[in-house]
C-alpha cells in the first residue's frame, strides 16, 4: 500500500553526529553483516574479491572537506535511510511493494511484490535504495526491525547494527517524535539538522553539527581559565591567607 | 541518468504509436481527411503494434517482469501505475476502432464513441507517461513544467508523420494537411528548444553543501568516496554525458527531427503518387532517429540530486 499513513504513532530513526564520527566504516561493515543474515538477505556482492567489487550496502561512508576561505575542516559523513515522514519513494512504487509502518513510520520493501523497476530509487534523493540484480529487488534499510523488537536480544542490544557497534558512539536510535525522548533532547541540544530539507520529504533522522573549532588560542579555555583563578585569588579570603603562609 | 534503451524505445515507439491514434481518431471524428478503410485499419494495426512494443520494452528492464501486473494496483499515488491502467484501458477502444474501419459490425455511433475514447485515452496516457518524470523532485531537469508538453507535443509530431504517410497512401496528402503536420512538428521542436534553454540556465534546487547539510562551514567538496568502484547509484544516477557532446546531439536531433522531415512534408505536398509517399516514409524515419536521440539526450542530461553527495552538481 503506497499510500502514506497521515501521521506514525512514532518516529523511530537515527541520529548521527558529525562532530565525532572518526570515519572508520564500522556502521557500514556491521550493517552489511548484521543485514546479509537478516529481514533484506543475502546483500548481494559482485565481484566481490575482483579488481570492480561492487555490492548492495545500506550505509555509505564519505568524507568531506569545507573550505571557507580561513579555515578547511575534515567531515565524516555516514549516509543511509532517513525514514522521511514524506518518502516519493513509496508513493512513486506502482505495485505497493513499498511502504511506511504506521506503527512506527520505518520505510519498507516487501521482497515478494517488488518486481524491480527501481522508480523508487529513483524518487530517493538520499541514495538510501540500493538495487540487487542477483535477486532483482529494490533493497534498503529496515532501522534493523530484527534487531530493535527482537526478543532474543538482550534489552541492550535491541538496536540497528550500526548504532550498537560505532566505537565513538556517534550514532544513536529512537523516537524522534517524542520530544521527551533522550535522542530527541540531544537534537535539540546540538542543534540537529535534516539533509536537503528542500526535498519536501522530511527526514525523521538528524545529522548533529560539527561543534565550532577551536582556532584561536584564547579557544582552548586556558586564558579564562587563568583569568578565572585571578580572580578567585583576589575574591577568596581563605586562598589569599594560604597563598601568603605558602609564600612566605 | 543511465539512459537505458529499453526506456527510450518504450517512450519513442508508445508515444509515436499514441499520437497516431490520436490523428486518426480525429480524421474519424471530423472528417476532415479522407482515409480508405484498408489504410486506416494498417495505420491503427501499426499504432497499436507500436505501443505493445513500447509497453512489452519497459518490461524488459524489470527485474521481476512475472510480477507486472502488481502495477496496476497502485493507482491512487504512483504515475507509473497509473500510466499502466490507462494504457490498458485505452486497449479496448482502440480495437473497437481499429476494427470499425473495416467491420461493419462496428455501427457508426459506436465508431464514433470508440474513436473519441481512444483519443482521449491516447492523450492521457502519453500524459501520464510524462508525470513519471515530471513528479520526480530529486532529477530538477525532469521537474519543471516543460516535461509534460514536450512529451504530449512530440507524440503528436511523431504520431502526425506516420499519419502524413497514411494520408499519403490514402492519395490525400494535400500542401494544407502536410502544412498542419509541419506546424506541429515546430511547434513541439521549438517547445523542446526552450527546455533546453530552460535546463542550462535554471539555478539547481540544492548543492553538496544543502545536502550535507555543511554548507556553512564553506565550500564543501568530496575528499574521499565510500567505495572503490561504481555502485549501483552512480551507474544508475551517475551517468553524465559531456556538455559538448550534447550540444552536438541537440542540434543533430534537431535536424532529423525537424528539419529534414519539415523539408520531406513541404516537398511531398508538391507532388503525389510513389514519389510522394517515398518522401513522406523518409520523413517518419528520420523524424524517429530525431525522437530517439531527443530521448536519449532526455535521460543523459538529466542530473539526480543524489550524484551530489559524490560532489557532483545537478
Amino acid at each position: 500500500m503506497t499510500m502514506l499513513p497521515k501521521a506514525t504513532k512514532k518516529k523511530l530513526g537515527l541520529v548521527t553526529d558529525l562532530d565525532i564520527c572518526v570515519g572508520c566504516h564500522a556502521c557500514a561493515v556491521n550493517c552489511k553483516e548484521w543485514n546479509t543474515g537478516g529481514h533484506s538477505a543475502p546483500l548481494t556482492d559482485l565481484d566481490a574479491y575482483g579488481a570492480d567489487p561492487d555490492g548492495v550496502w545500506f550505509n555509505r561512508v564519505h568524507v568531506y572537506e569545507t573550505d571557507n576561505g580561513n579555515d578547511t575542516r575534515t567531515v565524516n559523513f555516514p549516509r543511509s535511510c532517513l525514514h522521511c515522514e514524506q518518502p516519493d519513494c513509496v508513493t512513486v512504487c506502482p505495485t505497493g511493494a513499498s511502504y511506511k509502518r504506521e506503527e512506527d513510520g520505518i520505510v519498507l520493501v516487501d521482497a515478494e511484490k517488488c518486481i524491480g523497476c527501481k522508480l523508487c530509487s529513483w524518487a530517493c534523493a538520499y541514495g538510501a535504495r540500493e538495487y540487487d540484480e542477483t535477486d532483482g529487488i529494490m533493497k534498503k534499510c529496515t532501522l534493523c526491525i530484527d534487531r530493535i523488537y527482537n526478543e532474543n536480544l538482550e534489552a541492550s542490544e535491541r538496536q540497528p547494527a550500526c548504532v550498537i557497534t560505532c566505537p565513538t558512539n556517534a550514532r544513536h536510535f529512537g523516537d524522534l517524535g517524542d520530544p521527551e525522548s533522550d535522542i530527541s533532547k540531544l537534537v535539540a541540544k546540538r542543534g540537529g539538522f535534516q539533509l536537503m530539507p528542500e526535498t519536501g520529504y522530511e527526514p525523521v533522522n538528524r545529522y548533529l553539527p560539527p561543534r565550532p573549532r577551536k582556532t584561536q588560542a584564547g579557544d582552548t579555555g586556558a586564558a579564562a581559565r587563568l583569568q578565572a583563578a585571578e580572580d578567585s585569588k583576589a575574591s577568596s579570603d581563605f586562598f589569599s591567607w594560604l597563598d601568603k603562609k605558602l609564600s612566605r | 541518468m543511465h539512459p537505458a534503451y529499453s526506456v527510450i524505445l518504450f517512450t519513442s515507439a508508445s508515444g509515436a504509436g499514441y499520437g497516431l491514434l490520436v490523428w486518426l481518431a480525429l480524421a474519424r471524428l471530423s472528417g476532415a481527411w479522407e482515409i480508405g478503410p484498408a489504410t486506416g485499419l494498417a495505420a491503427c494495426l501499426l499504432a497499436l503494434v507500436l505501443v505493445t512494443i513500447g509497453l512489452m520494452s519497459s518490461t524488459f528492464h524489470l527485474g521481476h517482469p512475472e510480477r507486472a501486473w502488481r502495477a496496476f494496483t497502485q493507482w491512487r499515488s504512483s504515475w507509473l501505475s497509473r500510466e499502466g491502467v490507462a494504457a490498458i484501458l485505452t486497449y479496448p477502444a482502440a480495437l473497437v476502432f481499429t476494427a470499425g474501419w473495416v467491420w461493419d459490425g462496428v455501427s457508426a455511433t459506436l465508431m464514433m464513441a470508440a474513436a473519441a475514447a481512444t483519443l482521449l485515452l491516447s492523450l492521457v496516457t502519453v500524459y501520464t507517461t510524462s508525470m513519471i518524470y515530471a513528479s520526480l523532485n530529486t532529477i530538477p531537469r525532469w521537474s519543471n513544467g516543460f516535461v509534460t508538453p514536450v512529451y504530449l507535443l512530440l507524440a503528436l509530431a511523431s504520431g502526425g508523420l506516420l499519419f502524413s504517410a497514411a494520408l499519403g497512401l490514402s492519395g490525400a496528402a494535400g500542401m494544407s494537411d502536410l502544412l498542419l503536420i509541419a506546424t506541429v512538428l515546430l511547434v513541439a521542436w521549438v517547445v523542446k528548444w526552450y527546455y533546453w534553454r530552460y535546463i542550462d540556465s535554471a539555478t539547481p534546487p540544492s548543492d553538496t553543501g544543502t545536502a550535507t547539510g555543511l554548507g556553512h562551514l564553506g565550500t564543501v567538496t568530496q575528499l574521499e568516496a565510500p567505495h572503490t568502484s561504481e555502485n549501483y547509484l552512480l551507474k544508475e544516477m551517475g551517468y553524465q554525458v559531456a556538455r559538448k557532446h550534447a550540444a552536438r546531439l541537440r542540434r543533430l536531433s534537431l535536424l532529423s527531427g525537424l528539419v529534414v522531415p519539415a523539408v520531406l512534408l513541404l516537398l511531398a505536398g508538391a507532388l503525389q503518387g510513389p514519389v510522394q509517399i517515398a518522401l513522406l516514409l523518409v520523413a517518419v524515419i528520420s523524424g524517429a532517429l530525431g525522437i530517439v536521440n531527443e530521448r536519449w539526450l532526455f535521460f543523459a542530461e538529466a542530473r539526480h540530486l543524489v550524484t551530489l553527495y559524490y560532489g557532483r552538481s545537478v
